[in-house]
């Protein structure tokens, strides 16, 4: 239905730029919104949705410009989205004075875990870090004389390099990812639609627990995360989905399956960083984005949505 | 008082440093480039994108010197940090107290130290009254110059701070309103500690607290005074 609305008004535009206008137009909705709230309830503090709603205009703009000259720019981007979520994790992380080198192994690894999707080696790039890098980890671990802690170490790091470059770079193979020929979309337009399901379902998820959320799914692990956000946040963002199907080779109930489908493991990616931030007592993992913390804060839930959703593709459409 | 050298040595010292000046002016603004060009393409770029360092409590920093930056001492890093503090053009007002021992042990590292960190070189043994290191930094702040003092004399481990050198309380004993901004550096020993060469970017932040001006006051209640100073901001955060 918005596809054939797009046709009406501006026919010619590829799938990625048509919803690069769908995202302006909800940020216009959200900034329209913040100002009706405060011209209805003016005694009411809108500060913290104000902010939000400003950092989302803010990584919304980035994230359109970095797409738009290629792939090129959007890998060095993501690269470097993963460069500070693992700084983030490493710099919580109770690290020894003899993990050094191992740490400067892992921040090696990083840049060339993205020149392979770079050059678009796939078989290199699926088992460079669950392989190769969980070999050599222990032994600089081994290399440095240091056994206590050895253990702790060696599988924490490995941890976060599974979770902020392995995990995260699917991302950027998604860009550069053959799909099947005839399909009429390309990787990028793909990406725009995981990225627009999971972020929105994380957004309806924190509204729809903020108006009526009661009863929390995980209260050890996050007292914010209740059902009714949770029913409500996934419901309405695989509804969207539906929406922005113009951006996949999916048939509806097939695009529904798959937006609840990485729905879902974006909520478990956010429940598995809440225990983590829970484990290390801190709130958020960083301050980098004004309003939402750090930037894992933000990437909670793509770090498990998004390998989920390349494989998905990977064996179904390829 | 059983301090070896006399008072009467600092105005010797400025004016030695008066009259040795314009011989030298043309290099110096040479220095004076490279090390603003080292900060602007170098330091400051890789301090914001690569270690990411926060500076909280900024407003703290005087606009014009004299005043000495006293800091905790873990890495290589420390300088480089709180160097990048400083707008570009103000970087030749600071002078950074360095080991000669150390930082000019040869001429490739003496060439480094000095032309890109503008260090102060003072000798930690064999101390006579032409090299004594209390004049040679009461000569650079009374030319309006500001010190970077490392008062462990050493860098640690970066998890405590070691016992404070005396030499920040003669300095205030001889300008007694110097004002001293203490300094706490967080995670600098993780990036790069001692004996390592490649730097590991945790999040790196540089707290700032209120200078502390002195009127009278013993040594001993001096450095007792800085040094909660300084670890009341290093516990800031718990």
């Amino acid at each position: 239905m918005t596809a054939m609305i797009f046709d009406s008004f501006v026919p010619n535009l590829s799938p990625a730029g048509k919803m690069g206008l769908v995202v302006l137009a909800l940020l216009a909705a959200a900034s329209g919104s913040v100002a009706v709230l405060r011209r209805i309830q003016p005694e009411k503090d809108y500060s913290e949705f104000s902010t939000r709603v400003w950092s989302w205009w803010v990584m919304a703009g980035i994230f359109l410009a970095v797409l738009a000259p290629g792939h090129k720019t959007a890998l060095v981007f993501f690269a470097f989205l993963s460069f500070w979520a693992l700084k983030e994790y490493l710099t919580l992380l109770k690290t020894r004075p003899a993990d050094h080198r191992a740490l400067v192994l892992s921040f090696l690894a990083l840049p060339a875990q993205y020149y392979l999707i770079a050059i678009g080696w796939y078989g290199m790039f699926i088992i460079f870090i669950p392989v190769y890098v969980f070999l050599c980890l222990p032994v600089v671990l081994a290399l440095s004389r240091e056994t206590r802690g050895f253990v702790a170490s060696a599988s924490q790091i490995q941890w976060g390099l599974m979770a902020f470059v392995f995990g995260l770079s699917h991302l950027g193979f998604l860009l550069v990812f053959p799909l099947n020929e005839g399909s009429g979309v390309d990787g990028r337009s793909m990406l725009f639609f995981l990225v627009f399901v999971v972020e929105m379902s994380d957004v309806l998820q924190y509204l729809w627990g903020k108006s009526i959320g009661r009863r929390p799914v995980l209260p050890a692990v996050s007292p914010n995360k209740t059902w009714e956000g949770l029913i409500g946040g996934v419901t309405c963002a695989t509804l969207l989905g539906l929406s922005v199907r113009f951006l996949t080779p999916f048939s509806a109930i097939e695009t529904a399956g798959v937006s609840l489908l990485i729905t879902l493991a974006g909520f478990f990616g956010g429940a598995v960083m809440s225990a983590v931030k829970r484990d290390f007592g801190v709130k958020d993992f960083g301050s980098l984005i004004p309003g939402h913390g750090g930037v894992i804060d933000r990437l909670d839930s793509l770090c498990y949505a998004a390998p989920v959703f390349f494989h998905y593709v990977r064996y179904f459409h390829n | 008082m059983t301090r070896s050298t006399s008072a009467l040595r600092p105005a010797e010292g400025a004016s030695a440093v008066l009259l040795s000046r314009p011989a030298i002016s043309a290099r110096m603004r040479l220095r004076d480039l490279a090390q603003i060009l080292f900060f602007a393409l170098l330091v400051r770029p890789l301090m914001a994108i690569f270690i990411g360092r926060r500076a909280p409590g900024r407003q703290w920093l005087p606009g014009a010197g004299p005043f000495v930056l006293l800091a905790n001492h873990s890495s290589h890093l420390d300088t480089v940090s709180l160097l990048s503090l400083f707008p570009l053009w103000r970087l030749r007002e600071i002078r950074p107290v360095a080991a000669a021992d150390y930082f000019e042990r040869n001429r490739l590292v003496a060439w480094f130290s000095h032309t890109f960190f503008n260090i102060l070189p003072i000798a930690r043994s064999r101390i006579t009254p032409e090299n004594n290191p209390i004049q040679l930094m009461l000569a650079q702040l009374r030319a309006g110059k500001s010190l970077i003092i490392y008062p462990e004399g050493t860098r640690g481990s970066g998890e405590e701070i070691g016992p404070f050198r005396p030499g920040i309380a003669h300095l205030l004993e001889q300008m007694p309103r110097l004002p001293v901004i203490p300094v706490y550096l967080v995670n600098h020993g993780r990036c790069l500690p001692k004996g390592e060469w490649f730097p590991v970017p945790f999040l790196c932040e540089i707290r700032i607290g209120p200078p502390q001006v002195f009127s009278g006051g013993n040594r001993r209640e001096i450095l007792k005074r800085l040094r909660s100073a300084i670890l009341s901001l290093k516990n800031a955060d718990n």
